[in-house]
This record gives structure tokens, sequence and C-alpha cells, in this order.
């Protein structure tokens, strides 16, 4: 691997629609993500940050461009090649509740995880990864067993969410508004688990987000997309405290703040 | 002087499950809230934001019931009257309510206009549909909104506008009190910053006098209102002035949130945030004494003896077992 490099993408094009009713939702972007790197890629609704990120998973064809895994170009021809890129690429979406299979209990979910691994254990034995892996997100294994995902509360879906990460351990996990939808003492606990994770893995997370506090508090690096163009990026530090392009001066003014002006 | 619109006292309301067991999810809520002032009301899911909000219209349907207390517009106790009358006289008029997810609230099959055109037969049955309309338009022109708006289906705009719309609903009848519950929860920022500047453009221009704003970011009540009450567990636990509360919290409680607020600010990277352990207590069970108590870092034994009075310091009330010097005096020590 040249540079630690795990995903990178050389003038990706998305398009929706023909002819004249086409809108061009990724227009040209280019990305590379470094090992144990977090990136953030952030704004407003509709300028193509969920349609890039589906794009990374794999779940929508670019129209042009090229996308490299690992040093290689991605191929995703073929059932196999795409279950083995999902081992590596994981993501969380916003809305946790509709990413589960919705008639199976937490357990089941969980185990689904391993199967997904391909690891065989005894019964005792996946019973205590299970365990484990609901201590890392402070769940209660004895009480979440037996439920269905629509008894737990957001963050509790959000955290279980977190859980089947961490038995999958990914290379890369992008996780698209994984805060938006629960209140700010649940973001914290929830962050902390990501970079905890991210240490002891040595994940590369790219976050999906409106928030650019959240986007500079997490990440290294943050990319601003407008209108389906990366207008800015660089290191988190810059981008916020000294921002160069007009969009990204105007999202920040936007964003209420504590105190009236950025000292920096 | 500011005159006096809501004056809430000792408020208790529980929702009734299937087993018959009460939850007291409003738990003697005690405010007053003046002309010209924006309540912002904090706390984490669960605490009994939204049941307060719903609580204060006077219109209960089940699971929610009302136990005790009183609501007080013009002097009136609106828990008194028939909800004939208090859907007539006060709802619309005097208090209005902007729900959790206005995204939704709005019926597919039903233009704008028409809307607006049920809420003003509903108060007067008399008034004719062209002069509803001129209103209609005047509102929307004064408040920025196109007003191609008014004719089209809900689906047909985007979340901001949404918002925008049902507040602008809401208010038509310039209402004295208005109730907003999470207006910018799913909007990105852009979105959220033209939600929060219709607010206080309608706060401006007088179409109404006071609101009550409920939310679990901070960093937006510091942007629009003036005071801010911290609910947990159904009380209300610290009340304050904006810049008093978030820059010195008194309530171990309102500390820790403080300590999750995430703002894109210079020094934000390097600062670690505070995550509160444990959960918020069920509130099935009859709790006595400090409900934070589980989940704090200075707790005493005392702290679950005895229910905690409201304490003062100068003229802030909070609801702990420790004096306010006191309370300094542990955080220094801690640092």
């Amino acid at each position: 691997m040249k540079n630690n490099i795990v995903l990178s993408g050389n003038n990706i094009v998305k398009t929706f629609g023909f002819g004249t009713n086409a809108v061009t939702a990724v227009n040209h972007v280019d990305f590379s993500f470094r090992e144990k790197e977090i990136i953030s890629i952030v704004g407003e609704s509709g300028s193509g940050k969920t349609t890039l990120a589906n794009i990374m998973l794999g779940l929508l064809k670019n129209k042009k461009g090229t996308i490299n895994f690992m040093g290689e170009p991605r191929n995703l021809k073929g059932h196999s090649r795409r279950k083995a890129y999902w081992k590596k690429v994981q993501a969380i979406f916003q809305d946790p509740f509709s990413s589960f299979n919705q008639f199976s209990r937490v357990e089941k979910i969980l185990i689904d995880c391993l199967k997904l691994r391909g690891l065989k254990l005894t019964p005792a034995h996946t019973i205590d990864k299970l365990k484990e892996a609901c201590n890392f997100v402070n769940l209660k294994f004895e009480e979440m067993q037996n439920k269905y995902p629509f008894e737990l509360s957001g963050g509790q879906r959000q955290r279980l969410m977190i859980a089947r990460i961490a038995m999958l351990k990914p290379k890369i996990l992008i996780a698209d508004e994984p805060t938006s939808m629960i209140d700010a003492c649940s973001r914290a606990t929830i962050l902390e688990m990501l970079l905890k994770l991210r240490d002891e893995n040595n994940m590369t997370i790219v976050f999906i987000t409106h928030d650019l506090g959240l986007a500079y508090y997490v990440s290294d690096t943050i990319y601003i997309m407008e209108k389906g163009n990366i207008v800015e990026k660089g290191p988190a530090q810059e981008i916020i405290l000294h921002p160069k392009c007009e969009y990204t001066k105007r999202l920040l003014a936007d964003v209420p703040k504590l105190h009236n002006e950025i000292v920096s | 002087m500011n005159k006096l619109l809501l004056n809430v006292s000792e408020l208790t309301t529980y929702y009734k499950t299937r087993l018959n067991e009460k939850i007291y999810a409003v738990d003697r809520v005690t405010f007053a809230l003046e002309s010209g002032k924006i309540i912002g009301i904090a706390g984490e899911s669960g605490c009994g934001k939204s049941t307060l909000a719903l609580s204060l219209m006077g219109f209960y349907f089940p699971p929610l019931y009302y136990n005790s207390g009183s609501i007080l517009i013009n002097d009136i106790d609106i828990m008194k009257i028939k909800y004939a009358s208090l859907r007539k006289l006060f709802l619309g008029k005097e208090i209005a309510y902007i729900p959790q997810s206005a995204m939704n609230a709005l019926n597919p099959t039903k233009k704008i206009f028409k809307f607006i055109r049920d809420i003003m037969k509903g108060h007067d049955h008399k008034l004719p549909t062209s002069k509803i309309k001129d209103i209609a338009i005047n509102r929307f022109r004064t408040l920025n909104l196109p007003e191609r708006v008014l004719y089209s289906f809900p689906n047909e705009l985007s979340g901001g506008m949404k918002q925008r719309v049902v507040i602008a609903i809401s208010t038509i009848l310039n209402p004295k009190i208005l109730i907003a519950d999470e207006p910018t929860s799913a909007l990105d920022v852009s979105s959220q910053r033209i939600v929060l500047d219709l607010l206080k453009d309608l706060m401006n221009k007088n179409f109404v006098q006071s609101i009550i704003f409920i939310t679990h970011e901070l960093p937006i009540l510091k942007s629009i209102s003036t005071d801010i009450m911290i609910m947990y567990a159904g009380e209300i636990i610290e009340k304050g002035k904006v810049n008093d509360v978030i820059f010195d919290p008194i309530h171990p409680y309102s500390k820790a949130l403080m300590g999750a607020i995430i703002v894109p600010e210079y020094g934000m990277k390097n600062q670690k945030l505070t995550a509160i352990q444990g959960t918020p207590p069920n509130l099935k069970n009859k709790l006595t004494g400090c409900r934070f108590a589980k989940r704090c870092k200075y707790v005493i034994p005392e702290c679950t003896k005895t229910d905690i009075q409201d304490k003062y310091f100068k003229t802030r009330p909070y609801k702990c077992i420790f004096d306010y010097t006191k309370l300094k005096e542990i955080n220094k020590y801690e640092k």
C-alpha cells in the first residue's frame, strides 16, 4: 500500500435522470482517505453528500471515474466480491431503525454479523462475543437479547449499530449523519465510542454531516461540498478557523455559536 | 413594563399505560412567561420537555392526563374552562403550538391555503374566503415566504420550507404565546438559520409576544432565547438568563449538559466532551429526593432521603442539596 491510502476516488461523476432532466449529483470529485484518518464531508441538504457516500459504499454505480480500494482498482462484479467488500467497508445511517431487520430480535441481528465475518464459533463462545460487543457500547445484553428494534430508543438503536461495527471490525466506516436524530448527551457518548473503535482497529471513519461543530471536533480532514462539487478541503483547523471559500464562510456564519465571534 | 402572559404553577400531568401505571412526565412545574421573552427549555430526550409543551395547551387526550396545578392566561385558569370554549377562545389565539415533527404535520392531500382557511373559519365561520386569502397573502409577504406556496401541496415543499409554512400557519391568528417544539431538529444549518430568523421576525413584527422554544441544542438557545430552563425527569432543575446558565451553570446536571456542547470555535478541538453516564430514571417508580442522584458525581446519601426544595442564588432558582458556593468549591477542587 502506497502512503497507507485505503480508499481513493478519481474524477467521480454521478448523474440521475436522462437528457435535459439530468441532475449531476456528484461532479468530478476526487478524494483519498488514509488509514486511521477521520474525514468529514460537510454540506447543505441536496449537496450530494449521501450520493457520494453511497458510491463509496458501492450501493450506487458512478458514471465516470475510478475508485481504488487498498491500492487496487475496486471490482464489485459478482455477489461474492461485493460481500467481501462489505466485510471491509461498513456504514451507519441517519435513521438506525430503517437499517435493522425489524422482524429479528437483537440477538439475531448480532449473530448475523458474526456469520458475515465467517467465524465458526461454539454457542457459548458466540454469547461471549455478543456480551463483549454489548459491553463495549454500554448495553446490557441480558436486557436487550429478546427485544425487537422498535422497542429500543433512538440512542440505543444507534449504539446497537455501533456494537455491530465493533464485531465486524471493518477497515472503513462510513457514518451518514450518525448523530442528527439524537440528543446532545447521547451524541457525546456515541462519538466517544467511535473514536475508541478507531484507535483499537485502525479504522478509517468518514462522517457525512451538516454539523460543522461535529466535523471540527472529530475529524482530521474536512471536505466541503456544494452542489456536487468539493469546493474546499484541508485540515480541520484550517477550514474552520481560516475558511477561504465563500460557501464555507456562509455555512460557518449560519451555525449558532456560544461566543459571538470566532477567536483565533 | 413587561406584561405577564402565562403563569404556570405546580403543574403535574401523567401518562397512563395499558397496565394502569401512572408516569408523571411533568412534575410540579412552576414558571411565568412575560411578553418579549423567549424561554428555552433544554434537557436530554425523555426528560418531559415535549410533554410539558403539550400540557401547556390545556388540551389533553389519552394517554396524557391532567393531575393538578394551574395554567393562568389573562388571569383565567384554562384548566377550569370547558374544552369547547378553550378551543374557541384560547388555542390558536392566545397560545399556539408547533409540533415536533412539523414535517409530517401537514395533511398531504390539502393545499397550504386550505389549512389557513380551516383555522380562520374554525374561529370565525362568517369570515369570507376572499378576506382570508388577503390575510394569508399579506402574512406570507411580510414573512418573506413566496406566495406560490399557498397554492402548493405539502409534498412540493422542501423540509425547511415546510417548517416555515407550519410556523406561519400556526401564528396566523397572532397568538400571544408560541410553543415551538424542536422546530430545527431535522434541518441543516442554513435552513435552521432561516427558521430561527423567521421566529425572531415574528417577535419583531409583534405577531407573537413570547416564545417557548424546546430543544436539546444549547448553542441554538444561545442565539435566540433570553431565558433558559433546564429540565430533568419531569422537573425544572434550573432557571436563569441565557448567559448565566450557559457560562455559569449551577446544577451538576446543567454543568454536564454544557460539557456535551459541540461548536465550531477555537479550542473545541482539544476539549474533551463529557458524556453523562447512565440513563434518566424510570418515572414509573415514585422517586424521593434528587432525581439526578444516581448519575451525579457529587452524590451524598442525604440526596435521596428527602425531597429537595428550590434554592435561590440571587434570582436564579435551582434544585440541588448543595449551596451555590459549595458547588463552586467542589468544582474548583476537581480541577
